[in-house]
């Protein structure tokens, strides 16, 4: 199964197992989403559970924060990350803080899904990243896991989740990524890395579909003797600590990659965390590969292919640490 | 489609149905609101709380539209200028003294500012200070009732005539109008957005006449009239019930205070129009209208005057009484169960 099969059995998994769950967004009804993640899902399931929104992102998250407080589960869709913006306000002044501003009185057990990331010619506005623009935000869960068998253990836990979570999903892998998916019911404790590949030399933190592309260099180097510990984050936040602070103590060299730009990126908070924690610990300055600080990428290929990384940079990346 | 009109019949009690009690007991709202705003400016001049905020203008409204609500039914979603609506739905005068002195008794254990309510038991929906940003949650809640069959209840939300501005009440109304939910917009049209005039707020002079643009009635009332602000709200609220859909309501109101105690409202309002407006009082003007019509006598009067002012008085002092809550208690209700923050 790939990664959209993925998400598709597991949403179906919970519209058939619990009555509270819904979903909301634009075009997931008649069009069964742009991917075709529901196809099918209003004749089996309903208008009523399966709501296609007016075209206003606030409200379709705003709404669902509504229906979360008053005991539904819902599950709302921003169509693109790149179109998340005009929720902004509802995700982190309202959904992240309505456990906490009534100290607990009213809770917001919500989903929010949206596909993010490029290489898939998307252009401006089809193709960002906006997990650092929200992980700042205590309050929130922020998920992006990058295989089928991951995807259904975390979404199954996001859906029976008591808080808000974004839940990220990187268009490259929909299709391209395929794996086996556990049988039945399978949940992944929300704030668990995975290593994705051992090793000794080198660990690499990442997450998304960079995290495949630095399983493929790190395969490669295995001939060149160098041999590279692929961590997959799958949860952004709450981040698993542990797991990444184990692996830098024991290869004593890490390198960060991320396809969202290096600026104020994910890979900050894990270098200076790694820095505070286990400095003495490090025999080389702590690196990350990250997408360059311009605006966005842009449409033309060669504009594309700039703003991502090459699995090529990876492996010089991986090298030149190894060799320090 | 035009705005409909509800006032009530000046000079004769035309009492929409409501009981000699019912009567009363808007009056007895009207004037525990009246009580607890001032003691709100009061404790703040005299440096005891940090900031507070009136609803002086809009106690008719508020009576009228909490004698429209069904208890252990409905669900208030309300904003932060919603004293005597709150205070009509159940929440107590120690409960509003317990947030005002930020007491670790306080619903919100004396995080939220004082005038955001929260009481799950009654209904009543925790709020943010981003206008508008709860409009949506009532939309949602009303879905929720309609998913799950719920009729007979429905919600009532609230905001000032400026929050109609804001792009998220405007999706929320759409929303509830596509898809014919059990909830009420109450516009509760003081004419400031603290400072800024409803003239830059909206080309239009009446609120209500933005329903037209989504398919809903819009209907306005006599928001310094409690029996007329009763009559609209019911009306709104029972076509909700009764799967009529979503209403819009219009309050003509007046907000005699500034904004808050952080506000000074000579920088940009008359004087002149503001002691015109002090001629419409709702508060003494009801309770001449009581009075006339035989429904109260002063003696009972003067006996819900004194019972108002012993309420807050004694829910001052032990609101008073109580602590702040300990530092700890900052790191709790992030996420459900056990939370380590980053550090």
């Amino acid at each position: 199964m790939n990664n959209v099969d993925a998400v598709r059995a597991t949403l179906h998994d919970a519209l058939v197992n619990d009555d509270r769950t819904l979903i909301m967004g634009e075009d997931v009804g008649a069009r069964g989403n742009v991917f075709l993640i529901t196809k099918g899902f209003l004749e089996e399931f309903g208008p009523k559970r399966i709501i296609d929104t007016p075209l206003a992102e606030a409200s379709i998250v705003g709404v669902a924060v509504g229906m979360a407080m008053e005991g539904l589960r819902p599950i709302a869709e921003i169509q693109f990350a790149d179109f998340i913006y005009p929720a902004f306000n509802q995700i982190v002044g309202e959904a992240a803080k309505t456990r906490y501003r009534s100290n607990g009185d009213y809770t917001c057990p919500l989903v929010i899904r949206t596909p993010y990331g490029g290489g898939v010619r998307g252009a401006l506005s089809h193709s960002v990243s906006i997990e650092a623009l929200f992980y700042h935000v205590p309050g929130l869960k922020i998920l992006a896991p990058s295989t089928p068998a991951d995807i259904k253990g975390l979404l199954t836990a996001a859906i029976e989740d008591p808080d808000p979570v974004l839940f990220l999903e990187h268009k490259k892998t929909y299709r391209s990524v395929k794996g086996e998916v556990p049988e039945g019911r399978y949940v992944i404790p929300i704030g668990k890395a995975d290593i994705k590949k051992p090793g000794r030399d080198v660990t690499v933190v990442s997450y998304g579909y960079n995290v495949h592309q630095a399983l493929d260099a790190a395969n490669r180097l295995e001939g060149e003797n160098i041999s590279i510990e692929v961590i997959d984050l799958r949860s952004i936040r709450p981040m698993d600590k542990g797991t990444i602070l184990a692996s830098v103590r024991k290869t004593r060299k890490l390198l960060i990659i991320h396809e969202d730009n290096k600026f104020g990126g994910i890979g900050a908070e894990i270098s200076a965390m790694v820095a505070e924690e286990a400095f003495f610990e490090l025999d080389a300055p702590i690196r990350r590969l990250c997408g360059p600080d311009v605006p966005a990428m842009g449409y033309a290929l060669p504009l594309e292919e700039e703003f991502m990384i090459s699995t090529d940079r990876m492996l010089r990346a991986m090298r030149d640490l190894a060799a320090f | 489609m035009m705005a409909k009109t509800v006032t009530s019949r000046a000079g004769s009690l035309d009492r929409r149905g409501l009981t000699d009690e019912q009567l009363v007991a808007m009056l007895r709202n009207m004037l525990l609101q009246r009580q607890i705003d001032n003691r709100g400016f009061q404790l703040n001049r005299q440096g005891k709380i940090p900031f507070a905020l009136g609803s002086e203008g809009h106690e008719a409204i508020q009576a009228g539209a909490a004698m429209a609500f069904v208890r252990g039914k409905d669900v208030l979603a309300p904003y932060y200028r919603d004293l005597g609506l709150v205070l009509g739905c159940g929440f107590t005068p120690l409960e509003m003294l317990n947030s005002m002195f930020a007491r670790a008794a306080d619903r919100s254990g004396g995080r939220q500012f004082p005038n955001h309510y929260t009481n799950k038991d009654l209904g009543l929906l925790s709020i943010s200070s981003i206008i508008a940003a709860h409009v949506p949650h009532a939309v949602g809640v009303a879905y929720a009732f309609t998913y799950r069959g719920e009729s007979g209840r429905a919600v009532l939300t609230t905001t000032g005539e400026g929050a109609t501005s804001e792009g998220e009440w405007h999706e929320s109304v759409n929303f509830a109008a596509v898809h014919k939910l059990p909830v009420v917009f109450l516009v509760e049209n003081n004419s400031f957005a603290i400072s800024t005039p409803q003239s830059a707020q909206m080309a239009i002079q009446n609120v209500a006449d933005k329903a037209a643009g989504y398919g809903i009635p819009g209907v306005i009332c006599d928001g310094m009239d409690p029996i007329a602000s009763y009559a609209a709200v019911h009306e709104a609220m029972e076509r909700a019930r009764t799967g009529g859909g979503p209403t819009l309501v219009e309050a003509k109101c007046y907000r005699y205070l500034s904004h808050s105690t952080d506000d000074d409202d000579r920088t940009y309002r008359d004087r002149a129009a503001i002691e015109e407006a002090r001629k419409l009082d709702p508060v003494p003007v009801f309770e001449r209208v009581l009075l006339e019509a035989g429904v109260i006598d002063e003696e009972r009067v003067k006996a819900l005057k004194a019972d108002v002012l012993r309420d807050t008085n004694e829910a001052t002092d032990t609101a008073e009484s109580f602590g702040y809550p300990s530092p700890s208690d900052l790191y709790t209700n992030v996420y459900e169960g056990p939370f380590e923050p980053w550090q």
